[in-house]
């Protein structure tokens, strides 16, 4: 083989590459963890899409009673199980033009001799005009400020206007719908925060320390893991004194319910503890003379952050899934409380679903997506997590 | 010898008979998020029957990338862009491995059928559920259609020729049961199974230990003289190129900047790169504290710093719930050694000699079964290490320092380099705001990084860079004594060689004492005035760097040595080897 060799040319300081997009070393060279974080997880496009869903239903929960055209409760005995009309944005006149003017179409009833039950059907020429901030029946905003101004309504307030169809008491679904998902996003917040509280406490000591306290942690969380939920939810809910308010018994039984949800986090934190106590860096600072709470606040739990943040993005879902199949089951909130397991219930009996189907497919579909945005946001949350791995 | 322009740089050559692969102009372009990585520019080589092709080069050099795109498994977010992959020989015309499609059956025979692949990690290459035979099995069975009872015969036939005692017994062997060495050698059988033209084996050496290497590079040479194979090897070693290769090529940031026969390369290197490349490598077998420090005879009446008495530590040997488990595992054993205020004392040894536990032994982040550890302080009093509490502990870390092996995991990703090298401060209280910042830049300075860079985070300095970082935290709170343990391991060897330059000049400024742990040989004999030499938990010999290396007296050290590499292809001291039987020590 003949001795070949570029000619000197010592100048390449690092390897060939050709930019597809602006570099920014510059700014990820001093761009902090949570930055990277975030730089990972906005590459999850669906991830991002998720948690702007997310973000959507709490806001939809906060403003529930501007949203709502209706007031919950508010039921008008003459337009039970009245199917959902469609939006309409522009009326034909009679001579033929079209202009713009948002409306519902009216219903037309009639009453079934043989049953006795009324039918509605829509009647495209009874035109229900309705506008945006429109005034309608006064509400609280909060519980505070006494209002009256909602997002969208009927003009006249003696017409009616259920965009999702109504109930077995004439009651407006969407309203419905609305208040539900204030009551359903927010009541598994608090029972996330017990089960994080006890599972980071629980499982740090246990991760950190091993040895009999890792044992005797251990062998707690065996024993509550192996306890039915179910029987025991029905036993509390049985115990409950009846004066409480329905609202007060769900917030003590999902109470008790994350005194028992705590054992999934404390494990994956002690897991996360004992691969990060052998880390090299945890060594080095030990050496450089941390306590253990320095140890432990400093370098352990901020590496961990990130890997709880996503756990508990993915725990919320399940607190929803229960509190819907408790109310479902007569167990959890009940009326006059408004969340989607006690929309569901009345959806119970086939006779409902087939006459009135609506009532069963918009509070199963809110159920179903927000769950799903809470996995997709949770799942990119835990890619997210850690942006330090290749 | 030719001197030629970038652009008409290795135009291919006839191809003579006896070339059996030759590479023509193949680039790989790697897509990544913000750039594309042109891995491999323009590489051309040839492979010749029964001669080796040495493919050096630093991490990130392209030579894996290389040598994977020969069997097209790279990555798939990498791509060849141009340049032919031609076989030649075999039953038809030949063939151009770059245009097969990557399913193709031709391909599938290809792949183990004339060209053989050697992995670098041997636990990660072959299956843990199936054993041994049954793998190699398999690929017979593909590739020459060979009915059970034959390819059977067949694998132990290979085992044979590999060298792995008692064939017919270990062929039923799962991969767990083998150690390093002898996974490496069944990884051997099975890219030979088919008789491939081309045994390409990327990095087969770098995770054994050098006795083991010795011998898995003399059976390789062996068994390519014999069956008459080309070979690619994939080094970043130029001690095991000189061992080994007829030809060199030398990668870097994905071209080949000077290929020759490995005489031209190493004793006529023209480019740049390759002289900077083997003075790095030359370098660190010589010892430049021999030359600048006449020895002090002053050591005999000095204390020294550290004072370690038979020291021992066995893991299980412990009564346990159930019952008394039996002896447990020695790591180390009645160790005894002296460090004086100054010195630079090496620790070598293979892995598993108990070198790592002796060294976190006497920082006691492992305790102790036996022995003492006694500690001189600065006003010249003795402390029994073994005997600290945490608080006192404390004290003993701000002057016993360490210096991890892994750069990357040694650093918390979390804080900014100002965080990291000031925590030690911080903890201990020594400086606050501006005054930490001022340390902090001192130090960073001291290590030879820009002080400017400080609030910046771990993940934006280099391997090199990291482990300089970590060298200024261990500096920070003024030691006496630092505890490298492979501390240059996870570097190329040209920053290998910056950073033991970097310590020792620390050294010089600060009067620190070294007890460096390390498996190089060539390292411990470039960085350290005294080397004990550990073999299954106990020192066999101590003695002066060059008395251990070019004078040692025991068996097993004579061994060690021997096996080497020398980056020398004029003197090769590999094949003339002392080899030590494991078997006979007790």
């Amino acid at each position: 083989m003949t001795h070949v060799f570029v000619e000197g040319d010592s100048a390449e300081t690092g390897p060939a590459i050709t930019p597809i997009k602006r570099l920014k070393g510059r700014e990820t060279a001093v761009a902090g963890p949570w930055a990277l974080i975030w730089l990972k997880f906005v590459r999850n496009k669906v991830a991002v899409v998720a948690g702007i869903i997310i973000l959507v239903m709490y806001l939809i929960g906060a403003f529930a009673e501007f949203l709502a055209p209706a007031l919950p409760e508010a039921s008008k005995p003459q337009f039970t199980y009245a199917p959902p009309q469609e939006l309409h944005f522009f009326v034909t006149d009679p001579d033929g033009t079209s202009r713009f003017m948002p409306h519902v179409t009216g219903y037309k009833q009639e009453v079934d001799q043989a049953s006795l039950k009324r039918i509605f059907t829509i009647d495209p020429e009874k035109v229900v005009p309705i506008g945006f901030f429109v005034k309608g029946p006064k509400y609280r905003m909060w519980g505070l400020i006494e209002m009256d101004i909602h997002l969208i309504g009927p003009l006249k307030s003696t017409d009616t206007m259920y965009l999702l169809g109504t109930d077995k008491l004439g009651r407006d679904l969407l309203s419905r719908l609305i208040y539900g998902t204030r009551v359903s996003m927010s009541i598994g917040l608090i029972g996330v925060v017990i089960s994080l509280t006890l599972g980071v406490i629980l499982g740090s000591l246990s991760g950190f320390y091993g040895g009999w306290v890792d044992l005797t942690i251990q062998r707690i969380i065996e024993v509550i893991s192996s306890m039915p939920t179910i029987p025991l939810w029905l036993g509390l809910a049985a115990a409950v004194p009846l004066t409480w308010s329905p609202l007060q018994v769900y917030f003590v039984i999902t109470l008790i319910v994350s005194l028992f949800g705590w054992t999934g986090l404390a494990r994956e934190v002690r897991g996360r503890f004992f691969a990060l106590r052998s880390e090299d860096f945890v060594t080095a600072a030990r050496l450089d003379g941390s306590t253990e709470r320095r140890l432990i606040f400093r370098h352990i739990l901020p590496s961990l952050t990130s890997h709880i943040l996503a756990v508990v993005t993915l725990a919320l879902p399940t607190m929803i899934v229960a509190e819907t199949a408790l109310s479902f089951l007569g167990i959890g909130l009940k009326a006059p409380v408004v969340s989607w397991g006690v929309l569901l219930q009345e959806a119970q009996n086939v006779r409902t679903i087939a006459t009135a189907p609506w009532l069963l497919i918009w509070p199963a579909g809110a159920v179903v997506l927000t769950v799903l945005a809470y996995n997709f946001l949770g799942d990119g949350l835990r890619d997210a997590a850690d942006p330090y791995e290749s | 010898m030719a001197m030629l322009r970038d652009a008409d740089f290795r135009k291919p050559d006839a191809p003579s008979p006896d070339t059996v692969l030759s590479v023509q102009d193949l680039s790989i372009d790697f897509n990544l998020r913000t750039h594309v990585l042109h891995a491999a520019r323009n590489v051309s080589f040839d492979l010749h029957r029964g001669r080796t092709l040495c493919l050096v080069g630093e991490s990130g050099s392209g030579k894996s990338v290389t040598a994977r795109a020969l069997l097209r498994i790279i990555d798939r977010n990498g791509a060849i862009t141009s340049g032919r992959i031609l076989l030649r020989g075999g039953k038809g015309s030949d063939i151009d491995i770059a245009k097969l499609d990557e399913r193709s059956r031709t391909l599938l025979g290809i792949r183990g059928g004339r060209i053989g692949l050697i992995f670098q990690e041997p636990m990660s290459s072959l299956s843990p559920v199936h054993t041994i035979g049954s793998q190699i099995v398999e690929a017979l069975r593909l590739h020459q259609a060979m009915d059970k009872r034959q390819a059977r015969a067949a694998t132990i036939e290979l085992l044979r020729q590999v060298e792995i005692p008692n064939p017919e017994t270990q062929i039923d062997r799962y991969t767990f049961e083998f150690s390093g060495g002898m996974r490496q050698r069944a990884m051997i059988a099975m890219a030979l199974a088919c008789n491939p033209d081309i045994l390409i084996a990327d990095e087969p050496t770098t995770a054994l230990d050098v006795t083991t290497q010795a011998e898995i590079l003399d059976l390789i040479k062996r068994l390519q003289a014999s069956r008459g194979m080309a070979m690619l090897l994939i080094t970043h070693d130029m001690g095991v190129v000189a061992e080994v290769a007829d030809e060199v090529a030398v990668m870097r940031y994905g071209r080949i900047v000077e290929q020759g026969s490995v005489d031209e390369i190493f004793h006529d290197a023209r480019h740049p790169y390759t002289q900077r490349l083997l003075a790095s490598t030359v370098r660190l077998e010589q010892n430049p504290r021999a030359l600048t420090r006449p020895a002090e005879p002053a050591h005999a009446e000095a204390k020294p710093v550290i004072s370690v008495r038979d020291l021992s530590k066995f893991y299980g040997a412990s009564a346990t719930l159930f019952g008394n488990r039996g002896k447990g595992v020695r790591a180390v054993e009645s160790v005894s050694l002296d460090l004086m205020a100054g010195e630079n004392l090496g620790i070598v040894g293979e892995s598993g000699s108990g070198k790592t536990t002796l060294g976190r032994l006497i920082l006691r982040t492992v305790e102790p079964t036996s022995g003492t550890i006694t500690y001189n302080d600065r006003n010249g009093h003795a402390i029994d290490v073994t005997a600290l509490s945490k608080r006192e502990l404390r004290d003993y870390h701000r002057d016993v320092r360490l210096v991890f092996q892994d750069p990357f995991a040694s650093l918390n990703p979390r804080l900014t380099v100002k965080e990291v090298i000031g925590d030690p401060l911080f903890v201990a209280g020594r400086a606050r705001g501006a005054a930490l910042e001022r340390r902090v830049g001192e130090l960073m300075e001291l290590v030879g990084l820009d002080p400017q860079s400080m609030e910046r985070y771990p993940h934006a300095f280099s391997g090199g860079q990291r482990q300089r970082i970590g060298i200024a935290r261990a500096l920070a709170l003024d030691p006496r004594v630092i505890i490298a343990d492979e501390a240059t391991a996870a570097l190329d060897v040209s920053i290998r060689a910056q950073i033991l330059d970097l310590l020792l000049d620390i050294q010089k400024q600060l009067g620190l004492s070294f007890i460096f742990i390390s498996h190089d040989i060539s390292v411990v004999r470039y960085f350290c005035d005294r080397v004990a030499v550990m073999h299954r938990g106990s020192v066999v010999e101590t003695g002066s760097a060059e008395q251990i290396c070019t004078a040692p007296t025991e068996p097993y050290t004579r061994a060690l040595i021997s096996a080497v590499p020398n980056p020398d292809p004029r003197n090769k001291r590999m094949l003339h080897r002392t080899r030590f039987t494991a078997e006979a020590a007790p």
